[in-house]
This record gives C-alpha cells, sequence and structure tokens, in this order.
C-alpha cells in the first residue's frame, strides 16, 4: 500500500482539485484522506456521506471553579497570556486566548482551576460518490492547528486501507510549511508538489521542498496554469532538474477547471479531451513511479 | 545489543511502522536474552505537541541502543536519540518485524 | 485605522488585493502595509522598496543550566507541550515546542531554567514613495506563528500615527495565525472567490470574524467564473460587497511576474477607487 500525499506551499494552486481527480480515478482501489483539516473542500466534490462522525479533542482549556475560587488572584499573575481576567468580580478564563499550559491550575492554593479537554473540531468516515471512503475532518474557528488532527485523519485512513487491502491513501496535504503540513508528510511514500509558474508560486515551493527534502521522500511536480508565464515555468522547471524532482506534468490555464468544481465535478468528469488525458496520465505516471 | 523497532503490533510478523513520533508499538529486541519488550505508544495519539521529543525520551527509558524504522524520526525527536547515543536505521517502513531484523543483520538498511 | 485582508481559502487574493489597494492609496496619502503571513510573506515580492530598518524578533524560551539543576525533574511534569525532557542526566529543552508560559522555569526550585529571548523571526521595513512596508518572516522550524505576528501589529502601532490607514495582509484560514491577526483591527474585508471552495471557505471566515465581533465586508476576486452564492449568501446576511475584480487572464499573467496590477487594467483600478472610496468613509466616520 503506498501513501501519495499531495501539498503546495502556496494556497490556490489547484491541488485540492487535483486530489479529488486522483480520487475519481483510483475509485475503490483508494482511500483518500483530507488533511487540509483547517478549511477542508474535497468534500464539495466528493460528495462524502459522514456516515461516522467523531469529536476532536486537543488541548486543554483551564476552567475555574467559581464555588471553590478564593479571589486570591495568583491564577491571573501567572498567566502569561492574559487569559484571565475579572469580570462582575469573578476570575474567568477566556477560552481563545487560554493556551492549555497548566501553569494556573498547577498555583491556584485551593485546586479550583482543572484542565478540560478541548473540543476543537470533529472528524468524519466517509463514503463518496465514486466508491471509496473518505476520512475528513472540521477544525473549529480559533482552534490550534497542530498535526495532531491532520495526525488522526491519516492514521484513520491507513488503518480502513490495510483492512481492506486497498493499495493507495490520497492524501490532501495542509498548506504551508508548518506542523500541519509536516504531519501530512510523516509515512509518505510520494510527494506530489502542485505550483504555479509566478514569482510567489515559485518562492513558495522552494520553501515546502525544504521540508520535504527532511523527509528523503521521492517527490514529483504539477505546475499548473504552467502558460502564463513562460520564463517562470522554465524557472521552475530548472529548480525541478537541480533538485532531482520528477516533472509530473504541465497543466493549462483553463476555466474549465473552475467550470467543473462549480457543478461539483472533478475535472475528469467534466472534461472529456486533453485535461482529462492530462489528469489520467498524470495518475499512471504516479502509479508507476510508486510500483 | 537492545534493538527496538517501531511496529504496529507485537510480533515477529506484525508490521512495521514507519513512523516514529506516533508509532503504535516499540518492540525491543534483546539479542543476548531473546527476548522481546514491548512498548505500547497509542496514548501519544492524545498529545497535540511534542510527540516526537516524547517518544523519544520513552525510547531512552527502555534502554534501547538501535532504532529500526521506516522514514526517520522528525527533527526534534532526532536531536533527543542522537544524544541518547542511538544508532538509527531506515527504510524498514513495509517490512515485518522480522524481514527488518534480517535486513538489518544483513546490512541492508540505511543509517540515518 | 487598522484593516485586515483575509480570506478563508487560500489563494483567493488577499496579497494580491492588499499590495495593489496599498499602491493605490499611496497615490493619495501614506499608507502601511503589513505582511502577517509570517510562515510564507509574499507581499515583499511585489513591493520592492528601500530597506529602511531590520530587527530580529525574540520568544522566551528557557534555558538550562547544568550545574544548578537537581535532576528532580519538576520541569519535565509541568510541561504541558513535551518542550523540557529529562534524559537521564541531562534536561532538553526543545525551544520550537515552547509556549512561553515560564512554568518549567518559575517552578524549579533550584532557579536552573532562566528564561532567555531566542530569535525565532526577523522583521523587516521598507518604504517605496509613501507606502511603508513591514513584512516578518518566521525563521524555517519555527512553529509558531502567533507571537510574531503579534509582535509585527505592536510595531506598527508604535511607529506609525493613528490617522494613518494600516493595511494587514493576513495569513490564510480561520486558526489561531489569524485570529491573533484580526483580533485588535477596526474592520476587516474578506476576498474570496466566486466558487464552490471559495464559497465554502468563505463562510467560516465570515464565521470567524462576526465570533471577533469586528466588523466587515466582502470583495469577490476572479468574478465571473463559478456562481451567484457568493453574491447571494452576502445580501441575505446584510454583508455588503465592495467590489467585483473580474476574471482576466491578464491579471494572472501580471501577477506571475510580481508585477502591480491596477496600472495596467483599468478595470481593477476602478474597483479599487470603490473599495478606497469606502475605507475614506469609514475613517470619516469614527472621527
Amino acid at each position: 500500500m503506498k501513501e501519495i500525499v499531495v501539498i503546495s506551499g502556496k494556497g490556490g494552486t489547484g491541488k485540492t482539485s487535483f486530489t479529488a481527480s486522483l480520487a475519481y480515478l483510483g475509485g475503490s482501489d483508494v482511500v483518500v484522506a483530507d488533511c487540509d483539516v483547517d478549511a477542508a473542500d474535497m468534500h464539495l466534490l466528493l460528495k462524502p456521506d459522514f456516515a461516522k462522525a467523531e469529536e476532536f479533542f486537543s488541548g486543554e482549556l483551564a476552567v475555574i471553579n467559581q464555588d471553590k475560587c478564593t479571589k486570591c488572584g495568583r491564577c491571573k499573575e501567572v498567566c502569561r497570556f492574559n487569559a484571565i481576567s475579572i469580570i462582575n468580580n469573578q476570575y474567568i478564563v477566556d477560552s481563545l486566548s487560554c493556551e492549555g499550559c497548566g501553569y494556573c491550575a498547577r498555583v491556584c492554593p485551593v485546586n479550583a482551576i482543572t484542565n478540560e479537554d478541548l473540543n476543537v473540531g470533529n472528524w468524519y468516515i466517509s463514503n463518496t460518490k465514486v466508491d471509496n471512503t473518505l476520512v475528513h475532518a472540521k477544525l473549529g474557528i480559533g482552534a490550534d492547528n497542530s498535526g495532531k488532527l491532520v495526525a488522526k485523519v491519516k492514521n484513520e485512513a491507513k488503518k480502513i486501507a490495510v483492512e481492506n487491502n486497498k493499495d493507495y491513501i490520497i492524501v490532501d496535504g495542509s498548506p504551508g510549511i508548518g506542523c500541519p503540513v509536516v504531519s501530512s508528510l510523516s509515512g509518505a511514500n510520494f510527494v506530489v508538489l502542485v505550483t504555479e509558474p509566478s514569482v510567489s508560486g515559485l518562492h513558495d515551493l522552494k520553501r515546502v521542498y525544504e521540508l520535504v527534502k527532511k523527509f528523503n521522500v521521492k517527490a514529483g511536480c504539477i505546475v499548473n496554469k504552467a502558460d502564463i508565464n513562460s520564463d517562470k515555468a522554465n524557472e521552475v522547471r530548472e529548480f525541478l532538474k537541480e533538485e532531482k524532482i520528477v516533472h509530473i506534468a504541465d497543466f493549462p490555464y483553463d476555466v474549465s477547471f473552475t467550470e467543473a468544481m462549480t457543478e461539483g465535478k472533478t475535472i475528469v468528469e467534466f472534461d472529456n479531451g486533453d485535461l482529462k488525458k492530462l489528469v489520467v496520465d498524470s495518475w499512471n505516471k504516479i502509479k508507476e513511479i510508486t510500483k | 545489543m537492545r534493538i527496538a523497532f517501531t511496529t504496529k503490533g507485537t510480533e515477529w510478523d506484525s508490521n512495521m511502522d514507519p513512523r516514529f513520533g506516533r508509532t503504535d508499538f516499540f518492540l525491543i529486541y534483546d539479542e543476548e536474552k531473546k527476548k522481546f519488550t514491548e512498548f505500547d505508544n497509542r496514548a501519544i495519539g492524545g498529545e497535540a505537541h511534542g510527540a516526537g521529543p516524547k517518544t523519544a525520551q520513552q525510547l531512552f527509558e527502555l534502554k534501547a541502543e538501535v532504532l529500526i524504522t521506516g522514514n526517520g524520526p522528525g527533527g526534534n525527536a532526532a536531536t533527543v536519540l542522537e544524544k541518547a547515543g542511538m544508532k538509527i536505521y531506515v527504510g524498514a517502513g513495509e517490512m515485518t518485524v522480522k524481514q527488518a531484523y534480517d535486513a538489518y543483520k544483513n546490512n541492508e538498511l540505511k543509517e540515518f | 485605522m487598522k484593516i485586515a485582508i483575509a480570506s478563508g481559502k487560500g489563494g483567493t487574493g488577499k496579497t494580491t488585493l492588499s499590495t495593489n489597494l496599498a499602491a493605490y492609496i499611496s497615490e493619495t496619502e501614506k499608507i502601511v502595509l503589513s505582511d502577517l503571513d509570517v510562515e510564507e510573506p509574499n507581499s515583499g515580492l511585489f513591493i520592492k522598496g528601500d530597506s529602511v530598518h531590520k530587527e530580529d524578533k525574540f520568544k522566551m524560551i528557557p534555558v538550562w543550566e547544568e550545574d544548578k539543576c537537581t535532576l528532580c525533574g519538576i520541569c519535565q511534569k509541568v510541561c504541558n507541550f513535551h518542550a523540557v525532557i529529562q534524559l537521564g542526566s541531562q534536561i532538553m529543552v526543545f525551544p520550537e515546542l515552547c509556549h512561553g508560559c515560564y512554568a518549567c522555569s518559575e517552578l524549579c526550585p533550584v532557579e536552573a531554567l532562566p528564561m532567555v529571548p531566542k530569535k525565532m523571526g526577523e522583521l523587516k521595513e521598507f518604504k517605496n514613495g509613501d507606502i511603508s512596508f513591514i513584512e516578518s518572516r518566521l525563521i524555517i522550524g519555527e512553529e509558531q506563528a502567533v507571537p510574531l505576528i503579534a509582535q509585527t501589529q505592536e510595531y506598527v502601532e508604535k511607529n506609525f500615527s493613528e490617522d494613518i490607514i494600516k493595511l494587514f495582509d493576513s495569513p490564510p484560514g480561520t486558526s489561531c495565525p489569524v485570529i491573533e491577526a484580526v483580533k485588535d483591527v477596526d474592520f476587516v474585508i474578506l476576498i474570496t472567490e466566486p466558487t464552490p471552495f471559495g464559497f465554502h471557505d468563505m463562510k467560516l471566515a465570515a464565521e470567524t470574524v462576526k465570533e471577533l465581533k469586528k466588523d466587515f465586508a466582502v470583495v469577490i476576486n476572479r468574478y465571473g467564473i463559478g456562481n451567484n452564492d457568493v453574491i447571494d449568501y452576502c445580501e441575505r446576511e446584510n454583508i455588503p460587497i465592495l467590489a467585483k475584480i473580474p476574471n482576466n487572464r491578464k491579471i494572472a499573467e501580471l501577477y506571475s511576474k510580481g508585477e502591480i496590477i491596477y496600472t495596467h487594467v483599468p478595470e481593477m483600478k476602478d474597483e479599487l477607487e470603490k473599495i478606497k472610496n469606502y475605507i475614506f468613509n469609514l475613517r470619516k466616520d469614527r472621527k
């Protein structure tokens, strides 16, 4: 079983759209994991049924028991995050500011503070319209996006893939370069980088590739909207060659991609010509490399 | 030598877990005594941060001298393991524990 | 007056809007633009100016003083983030995991873990005509955006006068870096694209902004593609739509080269004028 992770560094390059197409082409041979948990979008194309839903807990929130509280103020003194204030003569913790460090609970002389597990979102296991399983999540507002929810989604996807003898796990990775991306990448057999030939795109591609190198995983690249800037596209190709990243394909700038999305379809459902062929060829290439 | 494996189960024919920080289990094989110790690491799933260092420290306390794993530990975990003087071998992520051990003995695994 | 430009989805045009709006407003008056997307700051690729100031930014982390330590292990016990680990007779600190709560340092019975500043990023200030541009960047491996975002905003607050318009190019998404970027501003502009992904993520962003009790309005980018769901939603929810920047391949091409767009695309300039007027009116009303 192979784990293929699709990331982009920069947002808006077409990562999720491409991943959804692979999910469609893979059909029942694959399990899909949407690890882009802060603004997950794959479900808009794969039409999942949310068959199983579970709460997700991450981090802690300090809660002050007003009956026990003697208003000594020790908690407020030690809090470095200005999360404790006095409102209506009561000491109250602000949930958006509390970092869950637990310090206040440790110093409270009357044990009036408890650390409660914070429900920061939900994760789901769904059946999709293309006859495979999608593991996805929704992170709540203001939540701390550590690698934890990403790890959970991937782990569940892996379990399902192994139990059902699936050939691939396709992961829609997190954008950026922080821990959610690290968590998306850990365990990958192959990374697909989706980029665009622009100043920002190349800049972010290089930054995210630094991270990929640390994991020692083979990588390939899709250059989306390749024809909007041929100079930049060449620069991207140079970079790929230098770093020995497989150049999987160039996709043209084409409104069909958004038209497909608007109709709730992946490009391979919407198009029957060159665009579809490009995606199908890309998927075949990826399968070939990861054999 | 005491050899640690990151695993999905607790038998010789269990699959290796390619991850380090959030690996399901550790199996420590004592070559002299020819005995296994197992450690269930799954509680780490409840940790938002610092899974790597915590797991590495756990491994240190289990007195492992060699670590055999899949992709290798992330940055923080690697720092701890290095400090603990552990030798790390990677590339065994798709094997069973037995296969990983044999590969290690035959010098087929890559040193981290 | 402080205005944040945010979005749920990445790639909808925050940086395109921030840089072009800043450049446009600078034709009339001084303006400050700050890039708070500290993991991947991009605005600097478009606003090239002369370097005016550079400073390292620090966060406080504990440092182990071996000779004082009694190896009691309290530090490891009180750290909720596993940033302090005891390995036999050694204490190891992981600065990137440290949240700066000071618990280990202050609860150590022998003061063997004093807090010292550690560099986690850099702030640079540039000047290009009437635009003052501030960019903060996290050093790679440093995970926490929130402290750097907060310190950047403090810098802007301290160094520029009250009546200059301050634009903040925010990070995408709805998690804590965005909260930090947005929580102290006067107004939020949410930019989105009129597609299912754009619409879905814009609703998340709107929810977030409402939770923070901020006034906000929407700008639609790449208008012409997708459908009318965003417009219908804004009408139902009484969210003002400040502008509709048209979908135009030329805009994508200019963007790809790192150029300011409105000087080449008149329709964009018209939309920027609408946004500028709205902002100026807001400022007048606040006085």
